[in-house]
């Protein structure tokens, strides 16, 4: 999926992950801030990576600030920001892309 | 050498410091030692005055040098005020090389961090650093050790001499012009003088700082004028509102509450609840919710506690108010409510030696019944950390957490199995502070976990059937089952600091935290 | 017929679907079921945030068998169908049907969840229906709302909603509630559905909180919907059978046996007159203290 636009999800409350997607350069590049980086660094960023590959996203500059947000949340965040920059909200690939 | 709690202690801090590895929570009973005495100088001539003008001339007049050990007290908590004023006029001087022998240094001591970038303070003693100074050492910008003792450790470190301060600092709330000291009235009551008591005792210099000087004679005194020997008036000590607030609101969490149920009803179906019991609990939601639940329970089967102990609140000062506790033992009031308590002639006042110094002839702690606890962490050996964050980096004190730990006959330590996605319960602590040996039950709001070597305890809480009773390794692989395994957090080889036992020996060592890696 | 139909549900729980930290594990304060909302709680702007949370959660959480019941948006919005959609492919147990006026209104949801038990691959009947009553014209149709799906499991008054269309306003006292919760329950119990209480949304009022569960238990109510975590211990209290009601339940239910064996009819338990219409509910009461974890007899 193509980021077309600048989209934002998610919040800075704790338990929670602020994800925002931009169009990029041409690779995915992630920008990571973790409450737990030492602890959860390498799972979040796999967790990420992996949701993006499921989108097809193979070109956007993505920022995350994660308050220690389980794995589920932070695909969600993921998914909802993508999905945002370009303005889907309905008949979503549930057990699809979306898993 | 790996120690009695599997940490593996490098050889080289063996040797820099002259200190064993722990070998179990009584390797020292018995064993004799001298008690050391400070150098004196006396005051008999009527015209001496022990007012000085200024902190700078107190440090003149003490022969303040470069190298030397000075030492404060926190009973004024995030309010103090003393610690950074003291330091900056050693900074001011250029002085270098300083000890910072502290009880405990917190977030209000945020100032001193470029004081130990730039070499003015090279170690620190103290229970544990919270703030900016711990992730300074964290990331070894200390030229030294930092050294984290418990309060009983750090009488003991005082009385033995191993630690030796050339000029504690005591701040008072208020004070004559000889000395005579008292932790109650003027403007920055803290109601009690407790943890300052073996400096006055140890310290070749003692000067009393104060913002509220009184007629001669203030007393009773709970530091005497025997053991001052300078008087500095300053505008302020402490910031009122930063030392004690009203007593916390009870929590209305709901985990909170479970975890207090869970607590509660752990005390009272275990064997050492009945009349005249001894007790001691925290500051925490849920320590305090348990403490009023426990109230409930006592006043329907008429079970009177015999002693309690500790730093106080509200509801324990309320069950001395009741006629259910015969005494209380103070050593840190943490609300108003304690505070004001100290005028009942049953709520009395303990130095931290009493309390909980383990080369005494005997202390308070010994003699507990029931302690309720808090940890960062605790791992399945039931080793407790609650100095070291789980990300490697210095953030706690160890309090008397490992002296009442020990002392209790029952040693409950009540924590949620996640602090956001931090496993509470895990594998291996990041930093052993209170060995599991002295840690019979932990409470979470997944469960409740017995230690093994205590089958009394567990046994008598399955006849019972009042809790949800868990294996400790159930609760780590719930934990790991919810947020994933940790990756276990780097460290640097360099030793940036050591948890000692209450006992002097080495309980662990903490290590320099390598920064945050890129990718 | 689905067995979850007739589960216990004293306490349901409302949780915000948009907020993580509400939604990770709210096992741990072991509610009958939990409410995961799409609904009022969601900001309109985080109605598709709060589904992507929801999907997920349903799929990875383990809520260790705490009923999971979804409520979606109104069927006056334009968002009731996907939020269908992903809880169902989620695999949720039931969804919620706010604001339900009309059976006709039931039988949209449950066509809707139905294409979409067939789309995501999910047993078909597997998903349950509750409706809630927000208004006096669902209240009058209480009747036809629960018989109108097989699907069905119960009905709940929504307070807030239905006073407002009373034009009048929660006062605390139950006064302004009386007449859509007796017609209600009798329109449950006719239909052979569970009836549960609306919410009591002052956390300072433990006492008070007290009084109404008492209430509605007392007319009958299988459970009540909660806001806050510290209600749940006070509602299972007070549906927990008392050991008296559990050991004459337990001689009822015994007695009956024996004597039905000997062509007795009637006969006294404890000096009351017992028949076979005493069995059902000393049945239910047994139940309920087994589920409430004070019965460990096997009748």
């Amino acid at each position: 999926m193509e980021i077309k636009k600048a989209a934002v999800a998610g919040t800075l409350e704790s338990s929670d992950c602020m994800v925002t997607v931009e169009p990029g350069d041409g690779t995915v590049e992630l920008d990571l801030e973790s409450a737990v980086i030492r602890q959860y660094g390498k799972q979040i960023r796999k967790v990420i990576h992996e949701t993006l590959e499921r989108l097809d996203v193979t070109d956007a500059k993505v920022t995350v600030v994660d308050k220690g947000a389980l794995d589920c949340t932070i695909k969600a965040r993921v998914e909802c920001a993508v999905y945002r920059s370009n303005d889907i909200k309905k008949g979503l690939p549930w057990g699809g892309v979306i898993r | 050498m790996k120690n009695a709690v599997g940490r593996e202690i490098p050889e080289e801090i063996l040797k820099l410091t002259g200190k064993e590895p722990f070998q179990g929570n009584n390797y020292k009973q018995g064993v004799p030692f001298r008690r050391m005495g400070p150098i004196i100088r006396p005051n008999m001539d009527n015209q001496h005055s022990k007012l000085v003008g200024s902190i700078r001339e107190a440090l003149e007049k003490c022969h303040a040098h470069n190298g030397m050990t000075v030492s404060f007290h926190h009973h004024f908590r995030e309010g103090d005020l003393i610690v950074n004023m003291v330091m900056k006029e050693i900074h001011d001087m250029g002085l270098k090389n300083i000890t910072v022998a502290a009880t405990s240094l917190g977030k209000a001591h945020d100032p001193l961090v470029p004081m130990i970038e730039d070499g003015t303070i090279t170690r620190i003693e103290a229970s544990g650093v919270r703030g900016k100074i711990g992730e300074a050492i964290s990331a070894g910008k200390l030229k030294g050790l930092a050294i984290m003792r418990s309060h009983g450790g750090r009488v003991r470190s005082l009385v033995t001499g191993e630690t030796k301060v050339d000029i504690a600092f005591i701040g008072a709330p208020t004070s004559d012009d000889y000395g005579n000291l008292r932790g109650i009235g003027g403007k920055t009551n803290c109601g009690v003088l407790s943890y300052s008591h073996v400096d006055g005792d140890c310290a070749e210099y003692v000067v009393a700082i104060t913002d509220c000087l009184v007629p001669f004679p203030n007393f009773p005194a709970h530091i005497s004028m025997t053991k001052v020997d300078y008087v500095c008036v300053v505008d302020a000590i402490g910031i009122p509102e930063k030392i004690a607030t009203g007593a916390a609101k009870p929590t209305t969490d709901q985990r909170k509450l479970m975890m207090a149920e869970y607590c509660t009803q752990v005390v009272v179906n275990t064997p050492y609840f009945k009349d005249g019991f001894s007790y001691q609990t925290g500051v925490g939601g849920a320590s305090i919710a348990s403490t009023i639940s426990l109230t409930k329970i006592m006043q329907e089967r008429g079970i009177k506690m015999g002693f309690g102990v500790g730093g106080l609140t509200k509801p324990m000062c309320d069950l001395l108010d009741m006629g259910l506790v015969r005494v209380l033992m103070d050593t840190q009031a943490f609300d108003l409510d304690a505070v004001s308590n100290v005028i009942n002639p049953a709520h009395h006042r303990i130095t931290a030696g009493a309390y909980a110094n383990p080369f005494n002839k005997g202390a308070f702690v010994n003699r507990l019944d029931y302690v309720i606890l808090a940890s960062l962490e605790v791992d399945v050996h039931f080793n407790c950390n609650v100095v070291v964050g789980s990300d490697g980096v210095i953030t706690g004190a160890q309090g008397g957490h490992p002296d009442t730990a020990q002392g209790a006959k029952c040693t409950i330590v009540i924590c949620p199995l996640l602090q956001g996605r931090i496993p509470a319960i895990c594998t291996d602590v990041t930093t052993v502070t209170t060995p599991g040996e002295s840690v019979d039950i932990v409470v979470t709001d997944y469960g409740v976990a017995v230690n093994p070597n205590r089958p009394d305890l567990l046994e008598a809480l399955k006849k019972a059937d009042c809790v949800p009773l868990k294996t400790i390794e159930e609760l780590r692989d719930i934990a790991y089952s919810i947020v994933g395994e940790p990756e276990p957090v780097e460290f640097e080889d360099r030793i940036v600091g050591i948890i000692e036992a209450r006992d002097g020996t080495i309980m662990d060592v903490v290590r320099q935290v390598k920064p945050i890696p890129e990718h | 017929m689905n067995p979850n139909l007739k589960r216990l549900r004293r306490s349901m729980m409302f949780l915000n679907c948009q907020k993580p930290g509400l939604i990770k594990d709210p096992y741990v304060y072991a509610p009958d079921s939990i409410l995961l909302d799409l609904e009022d709680a969601v900001a309109e702007r985080e109605k598709d945030a709060a589904r992507y949370s929801l999907y997920h959660a349903l799929q990875e959480i383990d809520y260790r068998g705490v009923e999971r019941v979804v409520r979606i948006n109104g069927l006056d919005s334009d968002l009731w169908e996907e939020d269908i959609r992903c809880a169902v492919a989620g695999g949720c147990d039931a969804i919620r049907i706010p604001k339900t006026e009309t059976a006709e209104d039931v039988r949209r949801v449950e066509a809707a969840v139905e294409a979409a038990e067939k789309d995501y691959g999910r047993e078909l009947g597997s998903t349950l229906i509750m409706a809630a009553l927000e208004s006096a014209k669902g209240v009058m149709n209480a009747y036809s709302i629960c018989t109108s799906s097989e699907r069905m499991f119960g009905i709940a008054l929504s307070g807030g909603d239905y006073t407002k269309d009373l034009q009048t306003t929660i006062s605390g006292t139950g006064v302004e509630l009386m007449g859509a919760r007796q017609n209600m329950i009798i329109a449950a119990r006719a239909a052979g559905v569970q009836c549960f209480d609306t919410v009591y949304t002052n956390l300072n009022d433990m006492e008070g909180f007290r009084r109404d569960v008492q209430t509605i238990k007392t007319m009958g109510f299988d459970g009540k919907s909660i806001i806050n975590p510290r209600q749940i211990p006070i509602v299972h209290e007070i549906f927990t059978p008392t050991q008296k009601e559990i050991v004459f339940a337990e001689k009822v239910v015994h007695e009956i046996d024996t004597k039905k064996a000997q062509g007795i009819g009637v006969f006294t338990v404890d000096g009351k007159m017992i028949d076979i219409a005493f069995y059902d509910g000393a049945k239910r009461t047994l139940a309920l203290a087994k589920a409430s974890g004070v019965y460990k007899g096997d009748i």
